[in-house]
């Protein structure tokens, strides 16, 4: 059947048709013909934020830990410019996202208008893809293409910009899948050869090493049992990025930890001496390779990654092989058959003594206050066995809680790798807590980053989500601050906290439940009081203020060369160093 | 002191078909301006009857991992059919066409014409002090004519850029 509908009801249609559960938007002159629509249809369930960005990391929060893509509904202009910080993260950690802009009527388009912004021209290089709708008839079918790119191949962001009289001009809509040129093909399989030669190499190498990323989360699940398997046949040791954690259970004997700029000991010498790497859905990103010239420089090299531009575009590589990583591991585990893993036995050992350097250790006590590494081990013995969901902001307690929080499972690690966005953390739990009601969901905080989005406190007292935000609170942008101590002589410019609210009461003032936590011996008693209460928490826990993150690959150098606690850091760095990163 | 340091470049000629919508050179303009790569020239036009495909031909200069990196990043936007680097791809013909406009009379002006004729260039637009050539050819030929034109009177050129071609009977 074939009915005159609206460009705001095709939209609305087409979202219901997609299987859209919820909407993370906020209105404004340009979508109001798009929120009558919505009003009163209980198909699809708006979350009401508080400003634009925590639209789009709600929705992120959502799609990450859901598998599905997030949609973020804003208006023209400035509803737009305030989702980009969003759009951007989401592209460069490929979460699947539809974004719909409101945009002025068509013929007001480049007058300067009230509330206009050049949404697609401004959103073209963070997008996927993006479109301008000039039509309603188009809607249906943009709409659809619009939902595949940004959920296959690697995922990404899509933007479609709607004209307001577009919303309110009408077009035939039909019951039927809309009819549209298939234009977007990915590879998803290897080729036998491709996979034969991988095999060969595994099944030859004395130290191989599986480095493994977003690739695999974004790949759904079955691509982590997959690895699991694999990793079974092969016995090779496992790292991944910040991204991959959770595709491998950390409390496996072969898990190295996280690799890279904080990684572990272990991991960064097993990737600087393995003689064959096996890349499995991770982009050789600068935070992983440290200096280039000097990245496991006697390893053979395979890759295997959804997209062809991640190929040798910083590391080149013996082995590219182009596939979904589930895909192509199953190919891996099928070629595999009956062979024996290898006796990696001499590798393990050499490995065995890394991992003796305990790389993670830290000095217990810091005077008087938690060390915050302490916090979060704390926080993941208490919370283990419920199996939370945990999002992160940026800086210092991100990478603690990647180091010292172990994760089994995908999908429960939610965190802005790429961007390295400031304020993703809170609404990313909103929106995990939306699509896992039953989950708990924690926000593992900095007291600078969590102030970027604190209004979306609002949007979780509305919605009564009960997530819990863990604020490591050391009262300055901590990893500014560890960088200023390392490479600028300690010159903390404008790194302190300065002028704090007070947690507990910001909390109580949203209706939210608020904890401090002064002293170690708090510290147990104030998880567990987070966890039972059945509501938001905000925990403000006083922790060391000169704590470093450690190990640190310093700017410039090689895995080799990781600080751990305890060495002696000179305090400066060349102009060559300090450009780097 | 730290000093930025540039690499070694190499002249690659690709072709790109592309669907013909609104944006779309924006798109591949913005993404070489976006990632750092260099245009020197970038031609485009429709090339089907129906109107929806364009044939964009763009001549680009860096290191191989470069240029291996713009072809993977071309071939990644979603309205990018097919991406052909014709000098990676071995033999083919590039041709470019150019007007060129020159002033002045007597000796020189009788020098200009019989130059444009050693060139195959024609005479599109005259008048008694000047005439419009149109050249085409290889970007290196109207370099020279053009050279030449400097000291005859050249007041004005016009290039359309390159546009390029595999040799040979099959579709690149």
């Amino acid at each position: 059947m074939t009915q005159e509908r609206s460009g705001a009801k095709i939209l609305v249609e087409s979202l219901v048709r997609q299987g859209v559960e919820f909407v993370f938007g906020y209105p404004g002159g340009a979508v109001l013909p798009i929120y009558d629509e919505l009003f009163g249809d209980d198909r699809i369930r708006h979350i009401l934020v508080r400003h634009e960005a925590g639209a789009a990391h709600a929705a992120e929060g959502y799609a990450r830990s859901t598998g599905k893509p997030g949609v973020v509904l804003v208006t023209s202009g400035p509803g737009a410019t305030n989702a980009v910080t969003g759009i951007a993260d989401a592209f460069l950690d490929s979460i699947p996202m539809v974004v719909i802009t409101g945009q002025v009527a068509t013929n007001l388009i480049g007058s300067d208008a009230f509330q206009e912004a050049d949404t697609i021209g401004i959103t073209r290089h963070c997008t996927k893809h993006n479109y301008l709708v000039r039509d309603p008839a188009e809607l249906a079918a943009t709409i659809d293409e619009a939902f595949e790119i940004a959920t296959t191949g690697r995922p990404g962001p899509v933007v479609i910009d709607i004209p307001k009289n577009v919303q309110v001009a009408t077009a035939p809509l039909s019951d039927a899948k809309p009819q549209r040129p298939q234009r977007y093909n990915p590879r998803l399989a290897a080729e036998s050869d491709e996979i034969a030669k991988a095999i060969d190499l595994i099944a030859n190498a004395k130290a191989p090493i599986l480095y493994t990323g977003g690739g695999i989360i974004n790949s759904g699940p079955r691509a982590s049992e997959l690895l699991r398997q694999f990793q079974a046949l092969t016995g090779a040791p496992v790292t991944s990025t910040l991204m991959g954690l959770g595709a491998f259970p950390a409390d496996h004997s072969d898990w190295l930890g996280m690799l890279g700029m904080h990684g572990t000991y272990e991991a960064n010498m097993a990737m600087n001496r393995c003689d064959v790497m096996i890349n499995v859905g991770a982009r050789f990103d600068d935070r992983v390779t440290g200096r280039l010239d000097a990245f496991s420089p006697d390893s053979t090299k395979i890759h295997i990654d959804i997209d062809r531009s991640s190929i040798n575009k910083t590391v080149p590589v013996d082995l590219p092989i182009i596939g979904d990583c589930a895909t192509v591991l199953e190919q891996l585990i099928a070629a595999w058959g009956n062979r024996k893993a290898t006796d990696l036995s001499e590798w393990k050992a050499r490995i065995d003594g890394w991992r003796a350097r305990d790389s993670l250790a830290y000095p217990r006590r810091s005077g008087d206050l938690i060390m915050p590494q302490y916090a979060v081990e704390r926080l993941f013995a208490l919370t283990r066995d419920k199996d939370p969901i945990i999002t992160t902001e940026v800086g210092q307690h991100q990478m603690w809680a990647a180091q010292y929080f172990g994760f089994d499972k995908p999908n429960k690690w939610l965190t802005s790798g790429g961007l390295g966005t400031m304020g993703y953390g809170m609404p990313a739990a909103i929106g995990a807590q939306l699509g896992n009601p039953e989950s708990l969901v924690i926000d593992i905080a900095g007291e600078a980053s969590i102030q970027m989005n604190i209004q979306e406190m609002g949007t979780a007292s509305q919605f009564r989500l009960p997530i819990k935000v863990f604020i490591l609170n050391n009262e300055y942008m901590g990893m500014v601050r560890q960088w200023q101590e390392l490479t600028y002589e300690s010159r903390y410019s404008n790194s302190y906290s300065d002028s704090l609210p007070d947690f507990v009461k910001m909390a109580e003032a949203y209706g939210w439940k608020g904890i401090r936590i002064h002293d170690e011996s708090e510290l147990d008693a104030g998880i567990k009081a987070m966890i039972e209460h059945d509501g938001p928490v905000m925990v403000d826990c006083l922790v060391s203020k000169e704590a470093n993150c450690f190990p640190m690959i310093p700017s410039g150098a090689a895995h080799t060369e990781m600080l751990l606690y305890g060495d002696v850091h000179a305090g400066t760095m060349d102009d060559e160093a300090k450009a780097l990163v | 002191m730290m000093k930025i340091q540039h690499g070694e470049a190499e002249r690659h000629v690709l072709t790109v078909t592309v669907d013909n919508e609104a944006g779309i050179l924006a798109r591949i303009a913005g993404m070489f301006t976006a990632r750092g790569y260099n245009i020197d020239s970038l031609t485009v036009a429709d090339i089907s009857e129906n109107h929806s495909i364009s044939r964009i031909t763009i001549v680009t200069q860096g290191p191989p991992s470069v240029i291996d990196q713009i072809h993977a990043q071309l071939e990644r936007l979603v309205p990018v059919h097919k991406v052909t680097d014709l000098t990676e791809s071995g033999p083919h013909v590039e041709r470019e066409l150019a007007l060129i406009k020159v002033s002045g009379t007597g000796e020189k002006r009788v020098e200009a014409l019989r130059v444009a004729d050693v060139f195959r260039a024609k005479v599109v637009d005259t008048t008694t002090s000047s005439f419009i050539f149109e050249l085409t050819g290889a970007p290196d030929k109207i370099d020279s004519f053009i050279a030449i034109m400097r000291e005859l009177g050249l007041v004005e050129v016009g290039r359309t850029g390159i546009v390029g071609m595999m040799r040979g009977g099959n579709a690149a």
